[in-house]
């Protein structure tokens, strides 16, 4: 397994070095590196920042909003290696021509920004105004950044068209993960080569494992390398939820061995997104889990569209039933059929998230759906 | 045409205006319950609402203009702008002026909708709710001089018909639809 | 063409369901369901005066045409 050649955690002194300004060469680098979104999309970088260069009076945007409950790797990087971050930031701004520059930021790591923007006393070419981020999950939606940004709300927006060419007040916009930033600042420094092929994700592994927290790995590690990364299982585990909770039930078998990169997990309908992983025990039930991960969704829905504000609670409701084993046989089906009715509606992919997770929770835990119909579970605990 | 056919065509397309204008303030009431309404649909609902609004504006223009030809009505054309200036019962009066101008601004935004945005139409579309009340004590101030019991009969029967659609559009149930299609065939 | 809905400005109120049924069914609580399971479903060309009216109809301004 090769290690990650330039490593986020750990990075050595940053400020003691001049920030590595490079204009727009910054963009042939990132293509040369491949590097990829950070935030969940996997989108390549030089593309998203290519396309907002040539746009008029572009807007940068930071996103350290997490939102996610079972991710920690952003507050991670913000708190430790805040500097690179806001490299990164300088670096993007600069290949795009920024005339705006925004961070977006979660209350708690607010005050460790603060701290260490003013130690950067002249190293900024470009000012970066502050924003504050709502405790809530859709908060690190790209819309609900913007219109956070804008001075609303930060609930997502209708769609009119691409917010790399018409974003925060209509002008190009270029809204990137904060892990995606500061690996753009290692690109810069040490050069593409060295990134490619050996770049790293942060993942943030919980559940049963022994060391629960945020670690480092090279992308297509497989899966049960980076469960060892963290120390190992706890307990027998049943199965990975891989990419957080929009992503996908991998059963331990498949998960094990399961590359963590988008290629590895396609094949899975699995994508590594934030690079999340819950290690889910045979102690619990895998139903249980997920009608509690479908309740929080669906209270997390911003409600502004009738699809998701109606059919995630009748959905959870359902799935809560499932879960106590009521034995109703119509269950999986009521099921089935709100998944297909709440897919593909809605102004942003909330409820095709809760879809693709709910969708492969059905499949992994059929067994216990027989088990549960019947009255029964096979778990320890389970009520 | 003669003085006293202008008058009294003057006088009948206005009554027939606040009838109508009465009867457009109910089915936009209507047209939000979004519910069919006397077996018609939805849209329906919505092409009616629209198109007695253009109907009372026609009779609303003739009601106008009728008064402003007529020498023995106290209407000059600068009062068809300018509200509380005419020469007889200037506030009643005036009141008309007013209750036109906010019909002609409901109606304006409302054609041009699409191009100043839902948040604006919405705004000005609210001024209806002025509108009525306003029309209504310009037909009472203007209108009763001669004290006849049939015009105080329509007036009441709008009043009464708005205050229904009010008191219908202010009740707990207006805004819940019946689902569609009850859960899914029984499942909860 | 495409039929574009603002979610965040649909209510629900049904308008469009009646006009074009071939394009947007009703979902159970009102709001419009693509008939062909699309995000932006396609409508034919004998259809499009109707969807205009839809589009023109709509109380709060939800749809629009591309």
């Amino acid at each position: 397994m090769t290690a990650v050649a330039t490593p986020l955690l750990g990075a050595a002194d940053w400020l003691s070095e001049p920030l590595p300004w490079q204009g727009r060469r910054l963009i042939g680098s990132l293509e040369r590196a491949g590097l990829t979104g950070r935030g969940g999309a996997g989108f390549p970088t030089w593309r998203k920042v290519a396309a907002v260069a040539v746009g008029h009076r572009p807007v940068v945007i930071g996103n350290g909003a997490e939102g996610e409950p079972a991710s920690a790797k952003d507050r991670t990087l913000l708190t430790t290696v805040p500097h690179l971050v806001l490299d990164g930031l300088q670096l993007a701004a600069e290949a795009v021509g920024a005339v705006d520059c925004y961070l977006y930021l979660p209350g708690p790591v607010t005050g460790h920004i603060t701290r260490a923007m003013a130690e950067r006393a002249g190293r900024d070419r470009f000012a970066v105004t502050l924003v504050p981020a709502p405790d809530t999950f859709i908060a690190g939606e790209e819309s609900a950044v913007i219109a956070a940004v804008a001075g609303g709300r930060a609930l997502p927006t209708d769609k009119v068209g691409l917010v790399v060419e018409s974003g925060l007040r209509g002008r190009p916009t270029l809204v990137q993960n904060v892990e995606t930033l500061a690996r753009m600042a290692l690109i810069a420094r040490y050069g593409p080569d060295l990134f490619r092929g050996h770049g790293g994700f942060l993942s943030t592994v919980s559940g049963a494992v022994v060391a629960p927290g945020v670690y480092e790995a090279p992308q297509g590690i497989p899966i049960g390398h980076l469960l060892e990364l963290a120390g190992g299982p706890a307990t027998a585990l049943a199965a990975v939820l891989v990419g957080g909770y929009h992503g996908t039930w991998l059963p331990i078998a498949d998960a094990v061995s399961a590359p963590m990169s988008a290629a590895g997990l396609a094949p899975f309908g699995a994508t590594p997104g934030a690079g999340v992983l819950y290690a889910l025990p045979t102690a619990l039930c895998g139903l249980v889990e997920t009608a509690r991960i479908t309740d929080y969704l669906a209270q997390q829905s911003a409600k502004q569209c009738g699809p998701c504000r109606n059919g995630l609670p009748a959905m959870a409701d359902t799935l809560r039933r499932l879960a106590d084993r009521e034995r109703d046989g119509r269950l999986p089906d009521h099921v089935a059929r709100l998944a297909a009715l709440v897919a593909n509606r809605g102004a942003c992919h909330h409820p095709d998230g809760v879809v693709r997770m709910v969708r492969s929770a059905m499949r992994v835990f059929a067994t216990e759906i027989d088990a549960h119909l019947a009255g029964r579970c096979s778990t320890m605990e389970g009520r | 045409m003669t003085t006293a056919a202008l008058w009294y065509v003057g006088r009948g397309t206005g009554v027939v205006a606040l009838v109508l204008f009465s009867v457009v303030v109910a089915l936009g009431i209507a047209t939000r319950a979004a519910r069919p309404l006397f077996g018609l649909p939805r849209f329906a609902v919505l092409a009616v609402h629209r198109g007695a609004s253009l109907l009372s504006l026609v009779f609303l223009v003739i009601h106008v203009f009728t008064m402003v030809l007529d020498p023995s009505a106290p209407l000059r054309l600068v009062d068809v702008i300018v509200p509380f200036a005419g020469p007889y019962r200037p506030f009643w009066l005036g009141l008309g002026t007013v209750a036109a101008e906010l019909v002609v601004a409901v109606i304006v935004t409302s054609l041009s909708r699409h191009r100043i945005g839902y948040r604006a139409w919405r705004f000005v579309h609210w001024a209806a709710y002025v509108m009525w009340p306003v029309a209504v004590a310009h037909a009472i101030g203007t209108g009763t001089d001669n004290g006849r019991l049939w015009l105080w009969l329509t007036v009441a029967g709008c009043v009464a018909l708005i205050g229904v659609c009010i008191g219908w559009r202010l009740s707990t149930g207006f805004a819940v639809r019946p689902q569609v299609a009850r859960q899914l065939a029984g499942v909860r | 063409m495409k039929l574009h809905i603002d979610w965040t400005a649909c209510d629900g109120r049904g308008t469009c369901t009646e006009l074009i049924p071939e394009v947007l069914a009703q979902d159970p609580w009102g709001y419009p369901l693509p008939v062909d399971g699309s995000r932006q479903p396609e409508v034919p060309p004998d259809l499009e005066s109707f969807t205009r009216r839809a589009v023109a109809y709509c109380p709060r301004l939800a749809l629009r045409l591309r």
